[in-house]
This record gives C-alpha cells, structure tokens and sequence, in this order.
C-alpha cells in the first residue's frame, strides 16, 4: 500500500528579551545554575507576575511576518502539572485567547515548488526550568536560570507531507524569526524546539490517522531523524495490521531511537483557567501599526527584491535570503564587485564551504563583504582567472592581506601579453605535432588538450580565452 | 497606654508623653503574659520590635516623624516578612523565612510603625474561625470558649485583647469582616486593587485583599492611608491616586441614602444581631440617613459561587507547595511522586486539602463549564445587583454575620455549616468592593457587627459613616474582660 505521511508542528520559540516574561531576571543564556532565578523565578509564596511588555512587542512582530490576525483581546491563563523544574506547578500561557491568530508561511521545496504551510496560532508563554540528573548522587538537580524565559509556541496545522518539507518549514521559519529579531536563534541552547505530530494514511485517503507527538527536538536534524524512524514504525505497525496508539514520544538523537513516553489516558488533565493575577492583554490598532513600521525586510520581501534586482534564481535568492547574515554579506560582496550573479555564486560556493569547513558564523568569519567584491571584480576585469581566483581566496581566509595585494605578492596575474602565451602555444605544438596534425585534419575534441597544456606551463596564468584565439589561428595558418 | 487608639498613641509619641521604645515594651510585656490565653500570635518579633522601635524613636528625635512612626501593629502571618517566619497556619511553611517583603508590610515599615509579631490564621486563610491553624485555634476574649472568627482571627483578637492597637488582615470572602465582628473591632475590606497583594500569600487571587483591623474607624482610616495605593509589581493594583481617608471623617451624614437589602434580614439570621443592626440603622436615621429597602435577589447563590472560584485558584495557588524548594518536605522520599504525595498530604491539614480538591474538580476536564464557568457566570451577575443597587443609595447596611461567635469545635466538623456563615460577607469579594465591619451591640454578651458596604473606591465614605456612628455611640470602646 501507498502510505502518506501527515504531520503537524509546534515550534517553542525563545523571545530574545533582556528579562523573563513576568520577571525581572535576565534571560541571558548560559550562567551558574540558579543565579538568574528571583523570588518570582523561584514561585515562592506571595509573589505575583508582571508581564514584560517587550515580549508582548516580539509576539506582534511574528504575528505580523506571517500575515496573521493579532488578538486585540489575549489573556494568560494556567496548565496546571507538577513537575519539580515548574516551580508555581502551573505554567503561564494562553489557550482561549492567543495574541497571533491564523497565519501562513510560504516555503520553498527543494523539487522547486512553493508549498503554504498554514499556521493554527501562536500564543505567549513562560519556559521552565531545567532538570540535571547528573552529578547529583541519585538525586536531581534543578536550575530554574530558564524558567519565565518568555517563549511563543507556534502551531501548524497539519499540512506538512513529508521529514523534508518539515524541516524546509522549520529553516524557514528559523529565517524568520531571526530576521525580525525576536529570537536569536541559536539551536545549540534550545532556543528553538520542536514538536513533531506524525500520522500516516493511506495515500488518497481523507481521514486522518492516529498521532503520535514526539517532543523537545532542538536540531533540525533529529527533526528529520525522529520523523523518518516514526513514519516507518507506524507504516510497520499498521501494514502488520496492528494500530497506532496517540502517545507522546521520545527521540534520542545519540542511539537514534524514540520510545513512548505516555499515552493519552496518561495524559495530564491540565485545568486551564485564565491566570487570575494577570489583566487582560489588550491592544489596538496603533500598538500593532507602531510594531509593523520596526519591521525589518521580510525574508519573502527579500527574495523577491533580490530575484528583481540582482536577477538571481528563485532558488538563489532563497537560499541567500535564509539568514540575514548572509543575505547583509551577499549584497554588500554584490555592491563592491559589481556582479551580483558571480557575487552569489562565491557566496553559495566557496564562501559557504569555508564557512562550513571551519564551523564558521559569517560575523566572526576573516572575510569582508568589500574584500570578496575586490576578488569578483579581479576576475570580471581579466586580472586573474576563476581558478587563480580559488587560490587567491584560499589566501584571504589566511589572512594574508586584500585580493589586490595577494596577486601583487604572488604574481598570479594573469598573462595576457600575446607574444609569450604565442610562445608557450608554439612550444606546446612542437611537443606534440602528431595531435597537432590530427586537429587540422577535424579532431576538434584536441582543442582542450592543447589549451590545457599551454595553461599547465603557464601555471595557470596564461588567459584561456586568448590560449584558445591564439591555437585557432595556428589551426587556420 | 494600652487601651489607646492608634491615633491617641500617635499624638502621645508626638507629644513625648511616651516613646516607641516604652510603648512597644508594654506591648510585648502584655502579649507574653496574656497571649497564652489566645494564642493570637504564632511569632513575637520582640527583638525585631525593640530595633524598630528605637529607629522610630531616633527618627523622632530627628525631626522625620510621620503619623505613625512608632506606633505597634500586628501583622497577619500571611504577609511576607523578610527574615521572619510567614507560616501562613501551615506545617507546610513552618520553616519558612520569608525572604522578602510584602509591600503592604514595607510600607507600615516604611512609615515607622513597628511590628510587635505574626498572627495566627486558618491555614492559608481557609476558614471562618482560625480553628484550622497548623498552630491551634485563637480564643475569642469575649468568651474563651468560642472562635474568633477567621482566617484573621489572630489579628482580630489582638486588638480586641489589647496586645495590639491594629492589626493588619486579610479579606477572601470575610476574613476581615467576620473576624472584626465577633471581636468587637472595626475592620475594612478595601475595593479589590486599593491595596497591594505583593507578598500576600495567595488564596483566592481574584478575591484577596488586605485591609485594616482597628480600634476605630479613625484608626483604620489612617492605616488604609499608610498601606494603598498601586504597586507595579501587582498588576490587579489600581492606579488611582490614594485619597486622605482622614480628611472626610468629620462629614455629617445627613442625605446620606442607605439600603437595606432585604436578603440580608431573612431567616437564618439570629433576632439579636437583627435587633442590633436595625438599632445601628436608627442611629444612622438620627444622624440624617434615609434608609429604603433594596434588593440583592443572588445573595444566596454568593456562597456556591465562592466555593467555587476561590477553592479553584487555591487549588492552583497551591500547588507550589511541592517539597522542591522551600518549606516541609516529607522524610526520605522514595521518588519523586512520593515526595509530592506525602509532602502534600503530611504538610496540608484537612480544610486546605479539602478545598484543594473541590477547586481541582471544579476545573477538571468534563466539568469546568458546570462548575468553573458557571461560578464566574454568578459571579457577574452578583456584581451586577450591587451596581443596580448602588446607583440607588449611597451604602448597603446589614448584619456582618448571621450568628456571634460559636463554639470552638462546634462546626469544624460540619463544613457547609461554617461556609454558610460567610453569606453577607462573599458577595462583597465577588463584587471587589469595598466593605466594614463596625461594632453595633451585643447578643449574649457576644460583640455584633454592622456591615457597610460602599461603592468601588468609596473607603472614604465608609470610613466616614464608621467615625460618625462611633462618635456617637459607645459600642466600640467596649472591651472584654476575659
């Protein structure tokens, strides 16, 4: 049987505010365990929560990059559980009355297609705290740094088909929230987490399957993982006859494995009811144009521009487009070299790779936009040919000084002067006069050999164009 | 010294006739040698006391006096006081040392008033008698054999015995009020947001609220000054300018328009407290109030209501209490469903469990719209009958309680029993509005109390009415003499 895979995301997204979400605590990431944690942080008797208007602000931004109905009217209420790193018992968030109503995020597939993913809401929220079970001789540790660290959890509808388009969606929406601001987006730190809920069914069918949720996935990578094992177990499972039972699931990125964590009669009975120490968040029309003139590009805007300006490929631009990052990197090289297709190619080729060989984020990278454009212009103006160009750049990354001076210091300019590339041909030919012979006589396929060779004493100087004029005209005299 | 007013020891430390220092020993002298009669206190904070005394007495002496700087007060131990124990009544909190403190406390702090000590309560203010306290029931001077009414029993009895001249309470559904009444004292709910929750521990979040509990409406008036006002760090705080609540209380009453809502006069109100408020109302005739019949027709649904909304934020509020962090933790847990289980069923006594879990069934899954929904349903609507009725008088008047005080232990077996003594004094907190307790009589040697209840933001007025019925009457000066 044909299976069809059915999956729908929630994505925790941390809100990069100074402070909690209710508390005045830092959120920076990182420090000694429960040092960021205050009376509130703590829940100890007889406090209260205030809420930290910038997440408010933060919340309204995502709202409006994915063109969503923003709730004038939201309210916190309390999902009651205990859990010892939960420390009122109950998280703060929103059910009945999310600040981001339905949106949509358009993504772009790798077979080329763009692909709307519809987004259910989005709603505000406090993080927990975490628990270590390590170190502690048999007992837990709590660090409660993160918990009120504001989040918003965004919910997809079931839209997505397949482990690829869910995490094209999720690098999607990683581009988004980054280039807003609203989240740093660091991955490591759990800055993002998803939620995967996958059923199958078969292929045709409307009605779907049982689910399973697999939780706290913090990479884009386990995300795949833990989607690919779930699809083959239930696809297993129901082609053996059995049924899925609706569970929450595990994945451990290190065994590559899931296990079931509770059913849904095991679930909690969360009692939600709306937070009594809190007001209504009520907001209107000038609060949510004054947050949409702070907006930065969009990255769909982005794309777009750079598809009309610069003339790139849909894909090219997208994937350009994918950090603001590289996008800022992209335009400055784009500017200074003066050819925004060859710009993009050094960006998604060479760039890149030495970005990714190095584990290297562009902001820390030893390469300005404005050095690279200094390369593109070299090999625009027959300075240096493309491959003269890779050893150049394999320079820069040693920091051995601009384009301009590396050619200078290592004479890699290109030979243009006619009389000593006619030598070289002429010395090449003597060579090899039987193939000389063979071309004259319409073996066109030796014109390569012959243009490979002069470049070859010339240490990849000659200019290959004018090698290949010069072979010509031997060719007809 | 003792048997004087808050505002008669603030003009003798003006005046010099005594220092804080002197007047705060006295205090405690009486408190150590009386208290174990009533076991109002669960902490004295002698040597807490003596340093601020001595502040006070320096600041005096400096020139930066205000009103009320080295006055005594004692404070509810549900308010949060930075290095001194807020047990809240509970095993649970017994080794609590709060870390921080309340904004109602700092402010009293804040303008010299010296706090003599914590007193007792029904665990976590749950109850109508401070009988349910980790710490023992407080006796009632008036009869030792009865309650004192509750949760802010300890502070009400206090005053009423003389070992402070205020006391700082808590109002859920009557705490201050019913308490006030069965001690003979004067005690105010202020309107929901006057005055801070920080640092208050919560039980039913959208109905708490501190207030004075005092020798007089006078005094009352100057400690609601001292302690409202919006608080940043409580979001349900009003931000409404404090008013001088002393600046009116000389106003004559006359025009004055009261209701009496006939509710409150049915059956099931005992015939000397209904002799005993129908007198204060012809006191208040007398001083030129007209006086109609009014009608608030959800008085009775007030208490289901109430066990609903407040038994459903406590069960939430609640659940802190876990064992993790603070507070008692059950001996050597096997895991961690153990640790929450016996740490909860060892550290909570029988009321709190109680209410912890009908306020966890009423928002179950399959039963919060019966339950939950509904409750917030009357509760709109029971506002509602107080905003028609106060669009047509000045101030609702009525008994505080439907009975005096009771025997200690003659209804802690009967729950429903105890709850539906609160039935004049819930609606008030489902209303959020403002509401007092005024000594008007007696019934069996047992003190009565006059409930006003006014209009949002209106403590002026009540406070007013209160100093205008106590100039011309007597019933607050009476003291036991248990």
């Amino acid at each position: 049987m044909q299976w069809e895979t059915v999956i729908g995301l929630e994505i925790h997204v941390q809100l990069s505010t100074r402070t909690k979400i209710f508390s005045g605590s830092s959120t920076a990431f990182g420090a000694e365990p429960n040092t960021q944690a205050n009376a509130v942080d703590l829940a100890l008797p007889g406090i209260l929560p205030v809420f930290n208007e910038q997440a408010l602000a933060k919340a309204v931004a995502f709202g409006l990059a994915i063109d969503a109905e923003i709730g004038k009217q939201s309210f916190f209420e309390r999902k009651n559980y205990f859990y010892p790193d939960l420390p009122k018992g109950y998280q703060t968030t929103q059910l009945e009355a999310p600040i981001v109503g339905r949106g949509h995020v358009d993504v772009l597939l790798d077979n080329g297609e763009s692909k709307r993913v519809r987004i259910h809401h989005a709603h505000l929220e406090e993080d927990a705290g975490k628990s270590l079970h390590e170190d502690f001789h048999g007992m837990s540790g709590i660090d409660l740094n993160r918990a009120g660290t504001p989040l918003i959890e965004i919910v997809t509808e079931p839209d997505i088909r397949s482990a690829a388009e869910a995490v094209a969606f999720a690098k999607k929406l990683h581009t988004i929230v980054t280039a807003i601001g609203i989240c740093d987006g660091e991955m490591s730190q759990g800055s993002m987490r998803f939620d995967v809920n996958v059923s199958v069914r078969p292929k045709g069918s409307e009605t779907l399957g049982t689910r399973t949720e697999t939780k706290n996935l913090n990479s884009f990578k386990f995300m795949e993982e833990a989607i690919h094992l779930e699809v083959e177990r239930q696809i297993d499972i129901l082609e053996d006859g059995g049924s899925i039972i609706q569970e929450t699931r595990l994945y451990n990125g290190d065994t590559k494995t899931a296990r079931s964590m509770r059913s849904k009669e095991e679930a909690n009975d969360y009692r939600y009811f709306p937070c009594p120490d809190l007001l209504p968040v009520v907001i209107d029309e000038s609060y949510i144009d004054a947050i949409r003139d702070t907006l930065p590009e969009l990255p769909d805007a982005k794309v777009s521009r750079f598809i009309r300006d610069y003339d790139l490929t849909d894909y090219d631009a997208n994937v350009l487009s994918a950090s603001q990052a590289m996008a800022d990197f992209f335009e400055g090289v784009a500017k200074s070299g003066g050819d925004a297709k060859l710009a993009a190619n050094w960006c998604m080729g060479e760039f890149s790779k030495y970005l990714n060989q190095n584990n290297l984020e562009i902001e820390a990278n030893p390469i300005t936009p404005e050095n690279l454009g200094q390369l593109i212009a070299r090999i625009k103006d027959n300075t240096i040919s493309g491959k003269i160009a890779k050893t150049v750049f394999q320079a820069m990354t040693d920091g051995e000084g601009t384009p301009d001076q590396i050619i200078e210091a290592k004479g890699l300019k290109q030979v243009t002067d006619t009389g000593a590339i006619e030598a070289m041909v002429d010395e090449v030919i003597a060579a090899n006069l039987d193939q000389f012979e063979e071309m004259k006589a319409g073996k066109d396929k030796l014109m390569g050999f012959f243009v490979g060779q002069v470049m070859k004493i010339s240490k990849g100087q000659a200019n290959p164009g004018q090698v290949n004029q010069i072979i010509q005209s031997k060719l007809k005299g | 010294m003792l048997n004087k007013t808050i505002k008669q020891l603030a003009d003798g430390l003006a005046s010099g006739e005594f220092s804080s220092t002197e007047l705060t020993q006295d205090y405690l002298a009486k408190i150590k040698s009386e208290d174990a009669k009533y076991n109002a206190f669960i902490t004295v904070t002698d040597e807490h006391a003596l340093a601020a005394a001595k502040t006070a007495d320096e600041r005096r002496a400096a020139g930066k006096a205000e009103v009320l700087t080295g006055v005594p007060i004692a404070i509810k131990d549900i308010f949060c006081t930075q290095g001194v124990k807020t047990s809240c009544g509970s095993k649970m909190l017994d080794n609590f040392i709060a870390p921080y403190e309340s904004t109602a406390t700092q402010k009293l702090s804040d303008a010299g008033m010296v706090s003599l000590g914590k007193t007792n309560l029904d665990e976590f203010a749950m109850g109508s008698s401070t009988e349910s306290s980790f710490y023992g029931p407080t006796r009632n001077p008036w009869n030792l054999d009865t309650v004192p009414g509750g949760s802010s029993g300890g502070s009400a009895v206090a005053v009423a015995a003389g070992m402070a001249p205020v006391a700082l309470g808590t109002d859920t559904g009557g705490s201050i009020r019913q308490p006030a009444a069965f001690c003979g004292i004067t005690g105010l709910k202020p309107t929901y947001g006057r005055v801070s929750r920080w640092g208050m521990i919560a039980y039913g979040s959208s109905l708490d609220q501190g207030g004075p509990m005092a020798q007089t409406a006078e005094d009352a008036a100057l400690i609601l000054n001292t302690i409202a006002g919006f608080d940043p760090k409580d979001s349900t705080s009003m931000d409404k300018p404090v008013e001088d609540y002393t600046a009116q209380l000389n106003a004559p009453l006359t025009g004055l328009k009261i209701g009496l809502p006939k509710e409150y006069f049915g059956s099931g109100l005992s015939d000397g407290i209904r002799n005993a408020v129908i007198d204060a109302v012809k006191q208040f005739e007398k001083l030129g109030a007209t006086v109609k019949e009014i009608s608030l027709p959800r008085t009775e649904l007030s208490i289901p209501a109430y066990y609903i909304i407040a038994p459903a934020e406590a069960s939430t509020n609640l659940s802190r209490f876990d064992g993790v962090r603070y507070g008692y933790r059950c001996e050597d847990p096997k895991d961690l469903e153990d640790m929450y289980t016996r740490t909860r069923s060892e550290g909570f006594g029988t009321e709190v469990k109680r209410r912890i879990m009908v306020g966890t069934y009423a928002l179950s899954a399959g039963y919060y719209d019966a339950y939950y929904r509904k409750a917030q349903q009357l509760r709109r609507m029971i506002k509602q009958d107080f905003v028609t009725a106060l669009a047509d008088v000045d101030v609702i008047m009525g008994p505080t309680t439907p009975s005096t005080a009771w025997n200690i232990g003659a209804k802690n077996q009967d729950p429903v029993a105890m709850y539906l003594e609160d039935i004049y004094t819930l609606s008030v907190n489902l209303a959020g509005l403002p509401g007092m307790s005024l000594p008007c009589g007696f019934h069996d040697g047992l003190p009565v109390g006059l409930q006003v209840i006014g209009n949002y933001f209106s403590e002026a007025k009540l406070l007013n009415i209160g100093h205008q019925f106590q100039t011309a009457t007597d019933w607050h000066t009476k003291k036991p003499n248990a």
